[in-house]
């Protein structure tokens, strides 16, 4: 019953960031880039959050940047899950020369700081949304990857597996009648963990200004900006961040409760 | 001989041999057992001889022919040989319904009259026919592998290769499972090919009895001559080394 | 008195849920008890609780005295003197009991240094002796659990129980997982040692025949209560209850296939 309250709870959260994100691509209080109003200016009427030192609309802003974050979590997660899923599958398959190759080539990824990563696609490409989601999904792919791997062979291992094998049913079938029912109650939870990392380093990204340039207005190009204000303008500061981790903790609350509905052996006998 | 390993051995690229040319075959409607202890390479006997390993030298034939290795060659193969495995914890899907992993070997073979080939094998095992819509969890050790018995028989194979298909269930439901296999034997003449280090079980079921110590065969021959009274040291020490209840 | 006396033993789960009731027996010094049953009996429960190792979410009442010392609501500093010492344990699964990453003759010697305050060469030679006792090699001390065989391994565990010479040695289906021709040796040994030691023994199976080599009185379980106890021999001969019937009746049916010489 209290995993139903954490369930309904993640997806009250979720879709509030999502309705405000979709609702931003239609309508926003003010024009994205709109510097009509006063500098730093509380609260208000008009400005229902306040302003920023540039005086924009910091509600305007913040709507955009529930947008980055949603392209950037799914975009990222999309990436990682594909990449990832399938390079742990084959690694899963392989025969023990490239499944220790593979291993390696991902112990040296996951080694790999995603920030030097992002910089590197970021020389290569130019900082924009598209970067951040590459750079933020390749790190993902091999966390994804080695997941996948460890818990496909542990799903292969199993005697339903050889039972299957010796029904005559091929490979690909049994990746999806078996295989992938097996492990993705983990993965789900995984990613939706992944999720709310990839808005939490796309923050970083932008913080450093290595994320979509102005006048992409994402969470964490909020807080850098309202960093040497914070103590004159703390809102400016405190809702990108309120925002953060209503969107990781809810996306988190989510996996859980999914994975409980998914899992038949989760469920009371009758 | 409709199932017959002809001077097979295996071993690893890296290892000493597990199995060293073992020679046995079963003619159709008889049971033969294998027995050894751990070691003896019982399982990877059983898994060359299910085809999910090639032997690195002799050859496994199933009426008379070399076993197929490609997917689509074997099929045929496999409508004939099914399985039951030891674990009924780790051979059941634990997220398939029960109708859906007694149909698999339907639906891979291509059986067109799933619905009511399922129901059957359910019921040939004494299962209820609700036991369908279940999940494996909802039901004992003794039930899983009377499912894993259903799932085996339902394409009807002529051949049934099970690795201590009682090995892992108390006293009471191991003596019900017997007799269920050996129901199934009388009934439809199926071939068995048991794999079991457990005496009483392999004395219950099997005609005659293949002996294995460290991959080679060390007797063979009737059960009842095999265990009643064994020529070789080995088997001579595994019997004397049963448990037996006090007179 | 006793040495190990059980009475009204229950043990349930925290949602009030009974796995083991109203279960009383007592072993006397040297004296050797089997509990029966199969699973979902709370045969191993009861071994738990015995010792006050039962698993987070599961409570005991009733009274449990080992050596005189109530178990049930004692602290951990009260069992760790009675553990060992009083009453060790040797389970089923014999790695569960060893550290996978120290030799085996670094974790014979744990339980001798602390309990009986052995040093130095006094230790080293205890620590052979004790692996000869179960009949194992002295190489075996530098190996580590994963390179030796299974049934080595649980004559290494039960070196571990008895290097304090405890006055109650229990055993949970410590066979089970074995071999046949190596669970005989490993049946033999404990019934040798037990007797060696003037040792008392709680015996755990499913198994009726591998009860019979070890013990003669029973206590037979099903769904967590006595359904019935005695001699062996009474219990074979004059199954009181349904369950012990069939139980009974299985086994014996097992045991006649193995008379393949006398019937034809």
């Amino acid at each position: 019953m209290r995993r139903r309250v954490f369930l309904v709870a993640g997806i009250v959260l979720v879709l509030l960031v999502v309705t405000v994100a979709l609702v931003s691509l239609f309508w926003t209080p003010f024009p994205a880039a709109d510097t009509t109003g006063g500098r730093l200016e509380g609260p208000g009427a008009h400005h229902l959050l306040g302003t920023d030192k540039l005086g924009r609309d910091l509600l305007t802003r913040l709507m955009i940047g529930a947008r980055i974050a949603m392209a950037v979590g799914a975009g990222a997660v999309a990436l990682g899950a594909l990449l990832g899923g399938l390079a742990g599958l084959l690694a899963a398959f392989a025969n023990r020369w490239l499944d220790d190759t593979l291993a390696a080539l991902l112990d040296i990824l996951i080694a790999f700081p995603t920030l030097l990563l992002a910089m590197l696609v970021v020389a290569a490409r130019g900082a924009s949304l598209g970067s951040a989601i590459v750079a933020i999904g390749l790190a993902m792919a091999a966390i994804v990857a080695r997941l996948t791997r460890v818990l496909a062979k542990r799903v292969l291992a199993m005697d339903y597996v050889t039972a299957a094998r010796t029904s005559g049913l091929s490979w690909p079938r049994i990746v999806t009648a078996h295989v992938l029912p097996n492990i993705w109650p983990t993965l789900v939870v995984n990613l939706a963990l992944q999720f709310g990392l990839a808005v939490l380093a796309e923050a970083s990204l932008s913080y450093l200004g290595l994320g979509p340039p102005p006048p992409n207005a994402s969470w964490g190009r909020l807080l850098q900006e309202a960093q040497s204000t914070v103590l004159t303008a703390p809102v400016g500061a405190i809702a990108p961040g309120v925002l953060l981790v209503v969107l990781v903790v809810g996306v988190n609350l989510l996996a859980d409760g999914l994975r409980d509905v998914a899992d038949p052996t989760r469920r009371r006998h009758r | 001989m409709i199932l017959e390993a002809r001077s097979v051995g295996f071993r690893y690229a890296d290892g000493a041999p597990v199995l060293d040319d073992v020679s046995f075959g079963v003619t159709a409607g008889r049971s033969v057992a294998l027995v050894g202890e751990s070691a003896a390479g019982k399982t990877t006997l059983l898994r060359l001889l299910l085809g999910l390993r090639r032997p690195t030298s002799g050859t496994v034939l199933f009426s008379g022919r070399p076993l197929p290795t490609r997917h689509r060659a074997a099929q045929p193969f496999r409508r004939q040989v099914q399985t039951v495995f030891q674990d009924p914890y780790s051979s059941l899907d634990p997220r398939q319904q029960v109708s859906r992993i007694v149909g698999e070997p339907l639906r891979a073979l291509g059986f067109t009259d799933q619905a009511p080939r399922v129901a059957a094998a359910l019921d040939a095992v004494g299962l209820p026919a609700d036991a369908a819509e279940r999940y494996p969890h909802e039901f004992s050790g003794g039930q899983r592998q009377r499912i894993a018995i259903a799932r085996a028989i339902a394409v009807e194979p002529t051949v049934l290769l099970a690795d201590e298909p009682v090995s892992a269930l108390d006293v009471s439901t191991k003596v019900r499972i017997i007799d269920l296999l050996a129901e199934l034997r009388a009934t439809r003449g199926l071939t068995l090919v048991m794999v079991s280090h457990d005496l009483a079980a392999v004395a219950s079921l099997c005609d005659e009895t293949v002996v294995l110590e460290r991959g080679r065969v060390v007797e063979q021959g009737p059960t009842r001559e095999v265990l009643g009274s064994p020529r070789d040291a080995y088997t001579r020490r595994l019997i004397a080394s049963i448990p037996r209840l006090p007179s | 008195m006793s040495l190990l006396s059980v009475s009204g033993l229950a043990v349930s789960t925290h949602d009030g849920r009974a796995l083991v009731s109203g279960l009383s027996f007592a072993v006397p010094r040297g004296g050797r008890l089997s509990l029966i049953g199969e699973s979902g009996s709370g045969k191993s429960l009861t071994a738990l609780a015995v010792t006050g190792l039962l698993p987070p979410g599961l409570a005991a009442t009733g009274t449990v005295l080992l050596d005189g010392t109530p178990v049930i609501g004692a602290t951990d500093r009260t069992l760790d003197r009675v553990r060992g010492r009083v009453a060790a344990v040797v389970f089923q699964e014999p790695s569960t009991a060893l550290d996978p990453l120290m030799r085996l003759g670094k974790q014979i010697a744990e339980p001798l240094r602390r309990h009986r305050g052995l040093r130095g060469a006094a230790l080293r030679s205890a620590v052979l002796e004790a692996l000869d006792e179960v009949a194992l090699p002295a190489r075996v001390a530098r190996a580590y659990p994963h390179e030796v065989s299974g049934g080595q391994r649980q004559r290494a565990a039960i070196a571990m129980a008895l290097a304090c010479r405890p006055a109650l040695l229990i055993a949970d289906e410590p066979t089970t997982a074995l071999d046949v021709t190596v669970q005989a040796d490993v049946l033999a040994l404990l019934d040798r040692l037990v007797a060696a030691h003037d040792m008392a023994l709680l015996f755990v199976s499913h198994d009726l025949a591998v009860v019979a080599k070890v013990t003669d009185e029973v206590v037979v379980l099903s769904g967590g209560r006595p359904v019935q106890s005695g001699p062996l021999r009474t219990v074979l001969a004059n199954p009181g209850d349904d369950y012990t019937r069939s139980l009974v009746a299985s086994a014996r049916r097992l045991d006649a296939a193995l008379d393949l010489g006398g019937v034809s």
